[in-house]
């Protein structure tokens, strides 16, 4: 007896009804485009978005001066993926600093039920604040250059970071830390055998927060006052009215972020433990 | 009273949090007046302090306060009304819960401020703007929270329904949306958090509304003092929300 054979991926309700609603929203864009019900480019064609994407990832129009193997070399490269690059530095960087400052906040609230009751409503409440009100202060602070975004971003993402952190801290099992303590570790061991490893899946979650409220930071102060960056470029768009720019540029950006998100997420065996 | 029952003492981390950050301020302020910390770039706390009723009073903070509490209310209802609907709907047909439902989660966690560009094309610079933009920000959360809420309704509760012969109407209206209401409003303060971020910051960005658009134009005047009164303010107004709608929330959670 042979069974029936399952109905291709394509062919089945949930994946069928994905593909219907995509290809009408995609033809909804398409109608309204050429409708002119809006102003003009507010809503370009699908086809002007797709050649604004393509030439902003493989045009070649910014001159750059490398030094490959102690030669002076000049390269055109497409701009994108240098404002990209200053992008990540500043992400990278803010990333760095909120979440050492995090941890190391998150490990002593945890650690003391007297810091935690003294500090850690601080934290919870500042937490949830828009952080982008404090740009002026970070203007003043650290100049107008990339610190300014940096700082912005670091802000951002220690508050996730510190707050998992503690909140793991505290779901660490007894057993482990007496197991420690009864080695004689100390602060150091306690902190890198102990609590790190044991912690992993809260730190991971924190900084998967962190991350999308650091690339939230960041680039919305390179949107308020920046020369260079995404954030730059997406107002640059906003100035020149290059709609389908601006619309390539919003797609990279989510393709990034939600790449970005997944990516720490699978690292961090996140998806295993919703599997368990 | 020895120091280990001080320490023991049920208002002692209260204490010691209140006074550390007193502490820190009064650090601050000497570190200034000696010279050690630049004035031209962090004002004395007492300056702070002595700003905030000329910020009150002249930069019309109640004013640009009601702004931003409307830009916030007119979000919230839209947010309510869209994201319970759109729970409601995910809910009653299965097929496109499976479908949408991971979309609706990659919305929720997509960093969805960043188009706020585009919002000023369409709408202009204006207040339209910044409700759509607190609009977009908060109705994911609450669609996945009624979707949670609707879904996790006991299965016993549903029964007895059954059991009654309700309509599908009678059967939503008097068992499933009462037995999921505490999780909807855990989304609608979602909801309102987020929508609340957004307003300021993009009142903040694009120079125009209340609070946000306050410290723009302190912080463009250089005036020092008065930027961190302003930004001071709205770290007590958000906490303030924050506080209020949490113990809403758990007045409203049943007991476990």
């Amino acid at each position: 007896m042979t069974l029936p054979r399952a109905a291709p991926r394509f062919l089945q309700p949930v994946t069928a009804l994905r593909i219907a609603i995509i290809v009408t929203v995609l033809a909804s864009w398409e109608a309204l485009a050429a409708s002119g019900l809006l102003y003009r480019d507010v809503v370009p064609s699908l086809v002007a978005i797709g050649k604004a994407l393509f030439s902003l990832l493989t045009v070649p129009d910014m001159p750059l001066q490398i030094d490959l193997l102690g030669i002076n070399t000049a390269i055109t490269i497409p701009a994108i993926y240098w404002h990209l690059y200053v992008t990540f530095y500043e992400i990278a960087l803010g990333m760095v600093i909120g979440c050492l400052g995090g941890l190391v906040a998150g490990i002593a609230l945890g650690s003391s039920r007297l810091l935690r009751r003294a500090y850690e409503p601080m934290l919870y409440y500042l937490g949830p604040c828009p952080k982008i009100i404090f740009f002026p202060v970070m203007i003043m602070w650290f100049g107008v250059g990339p610190g300014s975004k940096v700082a912005m971003g670091a802000i951002s993402c220690f508050f996730p970071v510190a707050l998992n952190v503690a909140g793991g801290m505290r779901e660490i099992d007894q057993v482990l830390i007496r197991v420690g303590q009864s080695f004689r570790a100390n602060t150091w061991q306690m902190v890198t055998k102990i609590y790190l490893p044991a912690m992993r899946h809260p730190i991971i979650n924190g900084v998967r927060i962190g991350l999308g409220v650091c690339l939230i930071g960041t680039l919305l102060a390179e949107t308020k006052l920046s020369n260079s960056g995404v954030g730059f470029l997406v107002m640059q768009a906003y100035n020149l009215f290059n709609m389908p720019l601006m619309y390539a540029l919003l797609i990279v950006l989510f393709v990034i972020a939600i790449g970005a998100n997944a990516l720490i997420g699978r690292l961090g065996g996140l998806d295993d433990i919703k599997r368990r | 009273m020895s120091a280990q029952a001080i320490t023991k003492a049920r208002w002692f981390p209260g204490v010691l949090g209140f006074g550390s950050f007193i502490a820190a301020v009064l650090l601050i302020e000497l570190l200034i007046r000696v010279g050690l910390i630049n004035r031209f770039i962090v004002p004395l706390p007492s300056d702070i302090v002595l700003a905030f009723p000329r910020v009150v009073i002249e930069e019309h903070v109640l004013s640009r306060f009601v702004l931003t509490a409307a830009e916030a209310f007119s979000a919230s209802i839209l947010v309510t009304v869209f994201g319970v609907a759109g729970g409601v709907l995910l809910y009653q047909f299965r097929l496109l819960r499976e479908a949408t439902e991971t979309w609706v989660a990659a919305l929720a966690a997509a960093p969805l401020v960043l188009i706020y560009p585009l919002y000023m094309v369409i709408f202009g610079r204006n207040a339209t703007t910044i409700v759509a933009m607190g609009f977009t920000a908060g109705v994911a959360p609450v669609t996945l929270k009624t979707l949670e809420g609707l879904a996790g309704t006991r299965r016993v509760l549903i029964n007895v329904g059954r059991s009654f012969n309700l309509t599908p109407s009678q059967q939503f209206w008097k068992i499933l949306f009462p037995a999921a209401l505490p999780t909807i409003f855990v989304g609608m303060r979602l909801g309102l958090i987020f929508a609340l971020i957004n307003i300021v910051g993009v009142e903040f960005l694009i120079n125009c509304g209340g609070l946000g658009q306050l410290i723009n134009e302190l912080a463009e005047r250089y005036d020092l003092a008065g930027t961190y009164a302003a930004i001071s303010f709205v770290i007590l107004i958000s906490i303030c929300v924050f506080f209020l709608t949490e113990r809403l929330e758990r007045w409203l959670r049943p007991v476990e």
